[in-house]
């Protein structure tokens, strides 16, 4: 199974504010549009699936699209994508899960439930995935790179 | 029958031949295949070779009496000791007879019979049976005409081993007691910090000394300013400042050194521990997969956490302690005696009651702990079993029993602990009871000598108070019976694992392997499993790039021919040629690199999809991750993912489906490009549906690669080029699936059989095993469709 490459291909979402793909004339409706590689590397290849999960499109580089085909793609990642990124830990209820984390994201300042120590999983070597109670996933994109505060509340758990 | 070759027999004590004998070959457990070889040796004619000895340990009568078997060239002896000598009590030429071997109700015989005659009967116990096996194996063998001697019989009970093992596997699990002696075979790993536990002992040897400075002080405090004071002198305020400086000095002394010594030994034996941890665990990577089948899994984590931690502490704590208490000791008698040898004499009378104390309560606790330490491991293989097993505990509600059992193996801990705890709750009161009474006894003795006037106050005043540490260290030092105690047990049992031999040893000069074409030839390999033959002299080649099918009942042995391919055991007998070159030249991880294995329960190791394909092969680029993944037919649900090639899974993860995980194991055995392919039962774990997605896979993975497959379900075979049939270890039928329906013999019969229960499925409308004609999916049947519609052609 190679790498589907259609010879064109354009990106739109349709009025009913749908995410469709246009592929070598043959149009999909309904597809989405997800990183093969979110935490590790996020910028490198992206696929595009249709309503049945086949894939459709597969592009290596998101960094080597034009503008305007980078940003639709990028629109269409965000709108499906929801993780995230924890800058600082600014306050935790208790030492012992399940503990309540005043964190600071990418997003926004929130809480999150830590339901117990598992809900930290390392991914690779420096990133922490935290996935809250209600499933929501946060992500700790580099531990060296949390200020001194945050390190410590976060060794607590680890 | 006098027999002067019988010097040779027991030429080590000549005089007292029999009882060299009687020892050697006796009704306990040492058993001494040795000493019978020798004796049958002795008796061979001038062109005889003993090809096998079996020991015996029944007479006619099955009372016990001590004898052998030997098999040769030419006869079948039967030796036995008669009147405290070694006689050959019978003989028989090979040619007249035939050998078998049965066993009921834990008694073995060998039969040794011509036609309906029976010639000879030997009967033993069970334990004597592999040896029997041996002789009966090596019978069979001179019977096909190889009259050559297999030296490699093990030392200790005579079954034969592959020749680079010199005792087999049932023998070198025999226990032997822990002593405290395995604790100095830690000093292999304390070797590298020499340097550091040296400088350690000096601030020992420094530290306790600054500990000694304070009472030397009280003497003179005593003698020279409160006394001459109380007797109406002036107080030197000048000496009184000095001395207390002098005190002060001496404690921060000893705390700065104790506390450097402390810091010092602490981090080396952090170190040892962590060493004998890695190298425990490394030791254990080498095991063959037939050790880890008979370990259980609680018990090794127990060995490799618990113990090793034991001696941890026990290095950093409590021998340092103890170390300290001997200086201590040693000194303070030093000092006593340089200031009145007689007093201190008095004060040192309770050492040896206590010592003969400590060495009466030693046993009993050793035991004790022991037994507590086989308890623990028995509390956590409850655990061990349970927690992997969890759902079928839940499936037959059976939560009532594994906690029933665990609150037992909980009270049984409880009652030894008690049992234990009752002998060491005595045994420090009555420690300290004797230092007390020590101290009376010094008390008393200082009085009268100071009534006397033969010591001054401050003597005496110094005395108590060196009583006083000096009598706290012993009732410490009694302590470290009980610590070494448990951290001998727990160095015995790290010692068992790491002198384990891999009986899948690595060569000592390995051939190079750069290249692999892909043949590979099966040379008359044999395998037994303890004293079951699994594989018997099979021979098989396979050419590069063909693919086998096996298949055959469960337990013929499909298996075991595909750990052997892969070097997870050694042939008995014969040899697996790849290329020509035997695999037990080869380097087994070199060799092993070249092979993909694709097992029925994939196993994935805790991490992220792409870390799990890439898990042969950690350098793979992440395109090469996504192309093996996409021709695994694995890309596009790893997409569907939320975290796509990133996400978790194995334990804590992520989880897939059976098939999914299949998908991944192949997408890992295919990043790693191996010229040699195992698939042991791939698709036999997940639906028809299923097994579409992964056969479309497999195809994939199979292209161009040397390749085994096993599979119950004959549908997966239907690209192999070959099929072999296994009945009980023996190759029964080989060669294509038309060809095999058309000899209608074992895989016709397989074959029917399977194409029924398909059919009955289809009509239970359950739909289908993916065997029998007409369903509608049509990928997954054609091969059987071209397979049942061959059958009746085929066959008539």
């Amino acid at each position: 199974m190679n790498a589907p490459a259609p010879a064109s291909w354009q990106l739109f979402r349709n009025p009913a504010g749908q995410w469709c793909l246009e592929a070598d004339g043959a149009l999909h409706e309904r597809v989405a549009v997800a990183r093969a590689f979110p935490i590790s590397a996020p910028e490198e290849s992206v696929c595009v699936l249709d309503a049945d999960g086949h894939e459709l499109l597969w592009i290596d580089d998101l960094t080597a699209l034009d503008e305007a085909r980078r940003g639709r793609v990028e629109a269409a990642l965000t709108a499906r994508e929801f993780t995230p990124v924890i800058d600082a830990i600014l306050h935790i209820s208790s030492i012992s899960t399940p503990s309540r984390w005043t964190v600071r994201t990418d997003r926004g300042i929130t809480d999150l439930l830590l339901p117990g120590e598992e809900a930290l999983q390392r991914v690779g070597a420096r990133s922490i995935l935290v996935a809250d109670a209600d499933g929501v996933q946060y992500l700790i994109r580099d531990t060296g790179a949390l200020d001194r505060a945050s390190r410590k509340f976060l060794e607590r758990f680890l | 029958m006098s027999d002067p070759n019988l010097k040779v027999v027991a030429s080590v004590k000549a005089a007292d031949r029999t009882a060299v004998l009687s020892t050697a070959v006796p009704n306990t457990a040492v058993r001494d295949v040795d000493a019978w070889s020798r004796a049958a040796q002795s008796r061979l004619a001038a062109d005889e070779v003993l090809l096998a000895v079996a020991e015996t340990d029944l007479d006619a009568a099955r009372r016990f009496a001590p004898g052998a078997v030997a098999l040769t060239t030419s006869r079948l002896l039967s030796l036995s000791v008669v009147n405290r000598r070694v006689r050959v009590i019978g003989e028989w030429p090979l040619r007249e007879g035939a050998l078998t071997l049965g066993d009921h109700a834990g008694v073995a015989t060998l039969d040794w019979r011509a036609g309906n005659a029976l010639l000879a009967r030997w009967e033993f116990r069970l334990g004597l049976q592999p040896a029997a096996q041996g002789l009966l194996d090596a019978w069979h063998r001179w019977r096909e005409g190889d009259h050559a001697a297999r030296s490699a019989q093990c030392r200790s009970c005579g079954v034969e081993v592959s020749v680079s093992v010199s005792v087999c596997e049932t023998c070198a699990e025999d226990e032997q007691p822990p002593s405290t002696l395995t604790l100095f075979r830690l000093w292999r790993f304390a070797r590298p910090y020499k340097s550091r536990l040296l400088l350690g002992f000096v601030l020992t040897l420094v530290a306790t000394a600054a500990t000694l400075v304070p009472p030397y002080l009280t003497k003179p405090l005593m003698d020279k300013l409160l006394i001459p004071y109380q007797n109406g002198q002036d107080l030197d305020k000048e000496l009184v400042s000095l001395y207390m400086l002098g005190l002060l000095a001496a404690a921060l002394v000893g705390w700065a050194l104790g506390w450097a010594r402390t810091y010092v030994l602490a981090r080396v034996s952090e170190r040892i521990g962590a060493d004998l941890r890695t190298a425990t665990f490394e030791h254990l990577l080498n095991q063959s997969v037939s050790y880890f089948g008979s370990k259980r899994t609680g018990d090794l984590m127990a060995r490799i956490g618990v113990e090793t931690d034991r001696i941890n502490v026990f290095l950093s704590l409590h021998l340092l302690d103890f170390a300290t208490d001997i200086l201590m000791i040693a000194m303070t008698a030093l000092v006593l005696f340089s200031i009145n040898p007689w007093l201190a004499l008095v004060t040192l009378l309770p050492l040896p009651i206590i010592g003969y104390l400590i060495h009466v309560v030693r046993d009993r606790l050793r035991r004790g702990f022991e037994r507590a330490d086989r308890i623990w491991s028995e509390v956590t293989n409850v655990l061990a079993d349970t927690i992997p097993g969890i759902r079928v505990v839940k499936a037959f509600a059976q939560e009532g029993r594994e906690a029933e059992r665990f609150r037992a193996a909980n009270r049984h801990n409880l009652e030894i602990n008690d049992r234990v705890n009752k002998v060491w709750s005595m045994f420090a009161p009555s420690v300290t009871l004797l230092t007390e009474i020590g101290l009376l006894v010094v008390w008393a003795f200082g009085i009268w000598q100071v009534s006397n006037d033969e010591i001054t106050v401050g003597t005496l005043a110094a005395f108590i108070a060196y009583i006083g540490r000096f009598y706290t260290r012993l009732d410490s030092m009694s302590r470290i019976v009980s610590h070494t105690q448990k951290a001998a047990a727990g160095a015995k049992r790290i010692f068992d694992i790491l002198d384990h031999q891999s009986n899948v040893p690595e060569p000592a000069h390995p051939r190079p392997l750069a290249k692999v074409e892909g043949r590979i030839q099966l040379d008359g390999v044999s395998f037994r499993y303890g004293n079951r033959q699994v594989i018997r002299n099979l021979y098989l080649d396979i050419k590069p790039g063909e693919m086998i099918g096996v298949v055959g009942h469960s337990g013929s042995g499909k298996s075991t021919l595909v750990n052997l391919v892969c070097r997870f055991h050694d042939a008995s007998e014969g040899a697996v040629r790849v290329d020509g070159i035997d695999v037990r030249e080869l380097a087994v991880a070199d060799y092993r690199r070249h092979i993909g294995l694709v097992l029925q329960e994939p196993f994935l190791f805790f991490g992220t999809i792409a870390e799990n394909i890439a898990y042969g092969r950690p350098d793979a680029t992440r395109p090469e991750i996504v192309a093996a993944a996409r021709a695994a037919n694995a890309h596009e649900f790893i997409m569907r993912l939320p975290h796509g090639y990133d996400s978790l899974v194995g334990e804590r993860g992520q989880s897939l489906s059976g098939g999914e995980r299949q998908r991944v194991s192949i997408a890992r055995a295919l990043l790693i490009d191996p010229r040699i392919l195992i698939l042991d039962e791939a698709t036999s774990s997940v639906d028809s549906t299923t097994e579409k997605a992964i056969q479309a896979a497999l195809d994939n993975l199979v292209r161009g690669r040397t390749t085994i497959a096993i599979a119950h379900r004959l549908s997966t075979l239907r690209r192999a080029d070959r099929l072999v049939v296994l009945d009980r270890g023996e190759m029964v039928e080989t060669g294509t699936h038309d060809e095999l329906m058309a000899r209608r013999g074992a895989y016709y019969a397989l074959h029917q059989a399977q194409a029924r229960q398909a059919e009955m499925l289809l009509e239970d409308g359950a739909g289908g095993i993916g065997l029998g004609g007409s369903g509608p999916d049509g990928l997954n049947r054609d091969g059987l469709n071209r397979g049942v519609a061959a059958a009746p052609g085929g066959g008539t």
